[in-house]
């Protein structure tokens, strides 16, 4: 005992040192944090934001510089806040608020105390800085937007959160980052790479020369410009013409799947999401529920398609082989089903075989085709899914993969929508026959009813649309949207839609409103729809939908236009549509009538009706 | 036969142990000690300059010592240590008072710190004392004087002061359990020790209770045997007064900052920035390192000069940064491999006076090793004793040097070599 109590009390202490010096320095990572803040300090160099042009090169949005006061709060000395706050042209109170909460967020990082002053603000402050230790200007590059229109395509930038600091380590408070549109999908392209360098400093907190010499320093990258295949001059008139009504105009060159233009109404101008007023306009613009200007309905609407999707209900009756071109099926005012039902139709000729049944838009016809469908296969079970399996090949009923962050899948039933619906499993093709005029169960977006419309001018296939055009110097854009999709119909049968089609302009709904020299192929639509006010039910007045292509033969651009509660489908999206072709493809206008009696209406009353708390009539 | 010639066979381990920490302690000094002021190497106001210096010194000394007859150290303990006594009193009249402590001794440029050397001088002194014939550890009045000359080198060093400097004397409780001293003692001492922790921690009732409850509960249980009510209340009643007397000394005799160092290893105090700021640094330092630290002369918080002391008695907290936790562990098994080397090595020794010598060199140098890097790693409260070896300091290096290589030549003249 006496000769190996040392002995043991050594080997003791040395199993004692060994933990404690694991727990220090292998267990407890805190201290490798503790070591940089103290003794390495951090200074960003930020780059440019990327430049965003259209197709055609045109600049549409570019940089500004702007002003932060910041402050890091550990590093405050006792200042004259009355003066300062006078400067600042802040009340003392609020100095105090955001002073505080600089603390709490970090006493050694920086926090914003106002952010974004103009240059002239700046010229007067920052004479003054050098009273105010621990407070100091930062310079960063805000958007300068040579446009008024496209806000929903662009998006905007605004401060990072501390939710996004916490999700992503590159982001710092104050720092700015892309919020929805173009500016969020590509953020880290647009915003480059902010530059560190990393300064070593002594206990005094003095500066004694970059860290490590510099080896961990980094220069900054530039952010890359951005081509967008939006056409600025087509994007301009589109939100013109939609002045005044709800809805969305979404228009795709179809060989490439270039999105030409993406109109939501109501919008703003991207201007009003910038600097200092920025967050007073945004919370103005997000908290007006009812008009929704935030709410891109282009791409996140999701309505009844109405009758364009009879195009569909045709392809897919003749590559199912139901119908044939010459099949003639008569209207007796509507399609009968069941024990005295009927789903109304109007007025045109009868009998009427495919092309005609597209350009009178008769639902009794795309009624029988789609019941035909359904029951070809031996359970309505087994025929929804073939429906439903043709209807994905065009991008409906999922998300389409377009490279901007907001949108919608839409929605296309299948045999499992309806075992839902009638548990007990007995449902039948009749149940489920609003479906085949593109009311029921079936919801989109404009921009799925563009691609499908693009999808059928380009006879059966079609490139996910997307808004990148060029990358930087490069041409080249993700590889996702080069990428052909074909759907399950065989070519052959697009003709005689394409037919029918062209005969809404010559002869069908549509002729009124045809544009001369241009071979338009279109499909009007009238869906009606329902509206929950304190818990009541009530129809609205229909919504106006038009798709088209043209030319017919070399397609240069396919629309969708969707008008809320707009009525007949040629009255306002039709009208759109027409001006936008012509717009585009001629570069002016011929038909003044048409575009006087777009720009001059207004859906504004049409809106109000349900807010008036008065019985209103609707569809007039 | 090299002996019997009278040349020395010398114990190669333990000097390889000596030359690597030695060696390891200079690089981190340099490290620790680096700053844009030199010009050259051989810049003589550059600190790792002049330790190296030292160093080149010490290889003389060692030479000197190993050439002395082993006889010399035995036969003149008792004169070497009344010097030593008499340079310690010495420094009341000439003493350099260095940041607050009169230590030093100053010839032109140099300090020499006579503490430093009285260690050595005391274990020679004690393993004279202990091994003389007519000695007799069971005797109260040896057990006394014994302790009186432990006690005299560490009196005089206190008021300095260099209270720290005075702990390390506690170490000779070893040598003197392992030539017979009562296990008594020891228990004692380390019962006056928790209580007076927990009396600091806990504070004076929860001990007084604890106390009670504890006598009351071994009375009960042992009531059968009849066992000496008395005696129970004797040790509980020293026990209460050594708690009074604890909790009295700690707020009236100690000063402000050793309560503040003792509160803030007891998790009592929490504070980074003023008198826990050492301890603090010194375990971001270390922490930092990680697996395999920064690299030499690479660490963040060495460069930045955060750690105070960092070339002496922090100098622990580079090798943490800088080698990591491979390095740190190398350090601390070398400290191990040396003392118990020198452990076995005294319990070989035919001479009891060697054997005596070697335990109290082993003592000193791990009670060195255990308070200083107990401190720099945050287990201890900061008490200024340098780490042996390592920490810069000509009279430290010295000291050591001395105390170690001794007994290395006392070793060597071992007849257990002379066959």
């Amino acid at each position: 005992m006496r000769k190996i109590l040392l002995l043991v009390v050594v080997l003791v202490t040395g199993v004692v040192f060994a933990g404690r010096l694991f727990y220090l320095q292998v267990y407890d990572t805190s201290f490798q944090e503790l070591s940089q803040n103290n003794a390495v300090k951090i200074l960003y160099d930020y780059p440019q934001r990327g430049y965003i042009f259209d197709r055609k090169g045109d600049l549409l949005v570019s940089n500004q510089p702007s002003y932060d006061v910041m402050v890091i709060p550990r590093e405050v000395k006792p200042l004259d806040t009355t003066e300062f706050c006078k400067l600042l042209k802040i009340t003392e109170g609020r100095f105090d608020t955001i002073l505080n909460k600089a603390r709490i967020y970090s006493p050694r990082l920086p926090s914003v105390v106002i952010p974004q002053l103009t240059k002239a603000e700046y010229a007067f402050l920052s004479e003054k800085m050098y009273k105010y230790e621990g407070f100091y200007i930062q310079k960063r590059s805000l958007r300068d937007y040579q446009v008024k229109h496209s806000a929903n395509v662009l998006g905007y930038i605004a401060e990072v959160n501390k939710r996004i600091i916490k999700e992503n380590p590159y982001y710092q408070m104050g720092e700015l980052i892309g919020k929805q549109g173009v500016e969020q999908q590509y953020e880290e392209i647009l915003r480059g790479v902010k530059g560190v360098k990393y300064i070593q400093k002594d206990r005094f907190n003095r500066d004694i020369g970059p860290f490590n010499e510099g080896i961990f320093d980094t220069l900054p990258q530039k952010g890359k410009d951005l081509q967008l295949t939006i056409d600025s001059e087509l994007q301009k008139y589109g939100e013109k013409l939609m002045v005044n009504k709800r809805g969305g105009i979404v228009a795709i060159e179809p060989k490439t799947g270039e999105i030409l233009s993406l109109v939501t109404a109501p919008n703003y101008d991207p201007g009003l999401l910038v600097g200092r007023e920025r967050s007073e306009n945004f919370t103005r613009l997000w908290y007006d529920t009812i008009a929704k200007p935030l709410f891109d309905r282009g791409l996140s609407g999701e309505y009844p398609p109405g009758s364009p999707f009879k195009t569909l209900t045709a392809l897919i009756g003749m590559q199912e082989k139901v119908i044939d071109t010459k099949e003639r099926i008569a209207c007796h005012g509507g399609y009968h089903y069941g024990r005295g039902k009927k789903l109304a139709c109007h007025h045109h000729p009868s009998p009427l075989s495919m092309v005609g049944g597209i350009a009178n838009s008769c639902n009794a016809y795309f009624c029988t085709v789609y019941r035909r469908t359904i029951e070809k296969y031996p359970s309505p079970q087994k025929g929804m899914d073939a429906w439903e399996n043709h209807l994905e090949s065009f991008g409906l009923g999922h998300y389409l993969g377009y490279d901007l962050p907001s949108g919608r899948p839409g929605k296309i039933p299948d045999s499992k929508t309806y075992d839902r619906m009638y548990p007990e499993n007995n449902w039948y093709a009749t149940a489920t026959i609003s479906n085949a005029i593109g009311q029921g169960e079936v919801l989109m977006t404009p921009i799925q009813m563009a691609n499908f419309t693009a999808t059928i001018a380009n006879r059966g296939w079609y490139y996910t649309p997307h808004v990148i055009k060029g990358i930087g110097e490069e041409d080249t854009i993700p590889k996702e949207y080069t990428k052909k999709h074909k759907t399950t119909i065989e070519p052959q049968y697009f003709e005689p839609v394409v037919e029918g089609m062209h005969e809404v302009y010559t002869s069908g709904t549509a002729s009124y409103i045809r544009i001369p020299d241009i071979e338009i192929c279109g499909k009007t639509g009238t869906a009606e729809n329902y509206i929950r006010v304190d818990g009541k039910r009530m129809q609205l007045t229909d919504h106006s939908i038009f798709v088209a292509f043209a030319p017919k033969d070399d397609p240069k651009i396919a629309i969708a236009v969707f008008v809320e509660n707009g009525y007949w489908g040629s009255r306002w999206a039709g009208r759109i549509a027409g001006l936008m072709i012509e717009k585009y493809i001629k570069g002016e206008i011929t038909r003044k009538d048409m575009e006087d009696y777009v720009l001059n209406g207004s859906l504004q009353d049409e809106y109000a009706k349900p807010y008036s708390g008065e019985p209103f009539k609707i569809n007039r | 036969m090299a002996a019997s010639k009278g040349l020395v066979k010398l114990d190669w381990l333990t000097i390889f142990f000596y030359f690597a920490l030695v060696g390891i302690g200079w690089v981190n000094i340099y490290s620790a000690s680096l700053d844009d002021s030199a010009t050259t190497f051989w810049d003589f106001n550059q600190i790792y300059t002049k330790q190296l210096i030292w160093i080149l010194l010490s290889v003389v000394l060692i030479i000197f010592i190993l050439a002395i007859e082993a006889k010399f150290y035995e036969r003149f303990s008792s004169v070497i240590y009344l010097v030593s006594l008499l340079s310690l009193l010495g420094l009341f009249i000439f003493g350099k008072t260095i940041s607050g402590a009169t230590s030093w001794y100053s010839f032109g440029g140099i300090s020499l710190q006579p503490s430093e050397f009285a260690k050595a001088a005391t274990a020679l002194a004690l393993s004279k004392y202990l091994t003389d014939i007519q000695t007799d550890m069971s005797e109260f009045k040896d057990q006394l004087k014994a302790f009186l000359l432990i006690a005299l080198p560490a009196l005089i060093i206190i008021p300095q002061p260099d209270p720290g400097s005075a702990l390390i004397y506690a170490a000779f409780v070893f040598p003197l359990y392992r030539e017979g001293l009562h296990f008594v003692y020891l228990l004692l001492g380390f019962f006056a020790a928790a209580l007076f922790i927990s009396t600091l921690a806990f504070g004076i009732f929860w001990v007084i209770l604890a106390v009670v409850l504890i006598a009351g509960f071994l009375y009960f249980r042992k009531r059968k045997k009849r066992p000496n009510l008395f005696k129970y209340i004797v040790i509980v009643i020293a026990c209460i007064g050594f708690s009074f007397s604890v909790s009295y000394i700690f707020e009236n005799v100690f000063e402000q900052r050793h309560r503040d160092r003792f509160n803030i290893v007891l998790g009592k105090e929490t504070d980074s920035k003023g008198i826990g700021y050492n301890t603090n640094q010194s375990e971001i330092a270390i922490g930092s390192g990680r697996w395999t630290g920064k690299g030499w002369t690479e660490g963040t918080q060495t460069k930045g000069k955060f750690v105070p002391e960092q070339h002496t008695d922090y100098i622990f907290s580079t090798v943490g940064e800088e080698w990591g936790f491979l390095g740190s562990m190398l350090v601390v098994l070398l400290f191990i491999a040396l003392i118990v080397r020198v452990l076995f090595l005294a319990e070989r020794q035919k001479n009891p006076f060697s054997r005596v010598y070697g335990y109290s060199v082993a003592a000193i140098l791990f009670f060195h090793f255990f308070v200083n890097v107990g401190m720099v790693t945050g287990l201890f409260p900061t008490v200024g004793i340098p780490l042996p070896f390592f920490s810069y300091g000509g009279s430290g290096l010295w000291g050591f040097t001395i105390l170690l290589f001794i007994f290395i030549r006392l070793d060597g003249a071992n007849s257990y070599y002379g066959i």
